[in-house]
């Protein structure tokens, strides 16, 4: 295995940096929003794990359309990261935006048009690794995989628009949303800059792990070549 | 309003998941990357074997 990059290391300490930064832009520089209070802090974490979470579905249906053009092992791999990565924070997202509905709307869970599509893309790709495992051939898997991402995208722009498309009690934070909508607030400048500054930190966080989980994934690559030698 | 109490529960409880959701993730990786570099060890050594 290759050691670790420089630019690796890097990325690395500046995901550190920034995280830290993150935390003392939310907690120190952003007001305390007046309806909320506290609890509202949990938005700043909340939207960015979103957002990384389906750039991360959008990431993998890009390396997904890569693999069917070039049939490289390699666009397999990134594929896997990044919807492996998606997953964590996405799931974040959908726990945090949970426990910041109970104090808000009186309930942890409704089936409401913006919970539910959430729930659902984060199952089509809890699947997604369910199904990959079951097939042997490295080919077939892959093949199987690309054209699995391909489809399964199409429920992150569904998830996005919802809350634009049906009544829905979730706010919108960009644009305007659901006339229905329970619980948004008027966006201070501190709190805009803090959303933003949080929406990078996770952007960069994103692409730290990617990197990681991708060479993680060529160091497995690398042992199942030496050990299908072996057998041999 | 929402009280301060129950507010400041909610968003500690809601930065404890993040916290360890996140952390349990690193640590997962950590953890494959130390085993997959244990095997390719050992399959290295068995392949000198051979």
């Amino acid at each position: 295995m290759k050691p670790q990059p420089k630019a690796l290391t890097i990325l690395t300490v500046l995901s550190a940096v920034l995280f830290l930064g993150a935390l003392g832009m939310v907690f120190l520089y952003a007001p305390l929003e007046e309806v909320m209070n506290y609890v509202q802090k949990i938005f700043y974490f909340h939207i960015s794990n979103a957002w990384v979470g389906m750039l991360g579905f959008i990431v993998a249906a890009v390396a997904g359309v890569m693999y069917l053009v070039k049939k490289d092992m390699k666009w397999d791999i990134v594929e896997l990261a990044a919807v492996e990565i998606s997953l964590v924070f996405f799931l974040i997202a959908i726990v945090s935006g949970s426990i910041w509905a109970k104090p808000s709307w009186g309930t942890y869970w409704t089936w409401d048009a913006r919970l539910t599509t959430a729930a659902i893309l984060e199952m089509i790709y809890l699947a997604y690794l369910l199904l990959r495992q079951g097939i042997e051939d490295p080919e077939r898997r892959a093949r199987f995989s690309a054209v699995y991402t391909l489809i399964g995208a199409v429920s992150v722009p569904v998830t996005f628009l919802s809350i634009r498309i049906w009544q829905t009690i979730h706010p919108a934070v960009i644009g305007a949303g659901s006339s229905s909508g329970q619980g948004s607030f008027g966006m201070t400048p501190e709190m805009l800059t803090t959303m933003f500054f949080c929406l990078a930190t996770f952007s960069v966080l994103f692409i730290t792990l990617l990197w990681y989980r991708i060479r993680l994934g060529h160091l497995a690559e690398q042992v199942d070549q030496l050990k299908f030698r072996i057998m041999q | 309003m929402i009280a301060y109490a129950i507010s400041i529960k909610y968003m500690v409880t809601g930065y404890a998941v993040i916290f360890i959701v996140l952390a349990t993730y690193l640590v997962s990786l950590i953890v494959r990357w130390q085993g997959l570099k244990r095997d390719l060890q050992t399959y290295e050594k068995l392949e000198e074997r051979q």
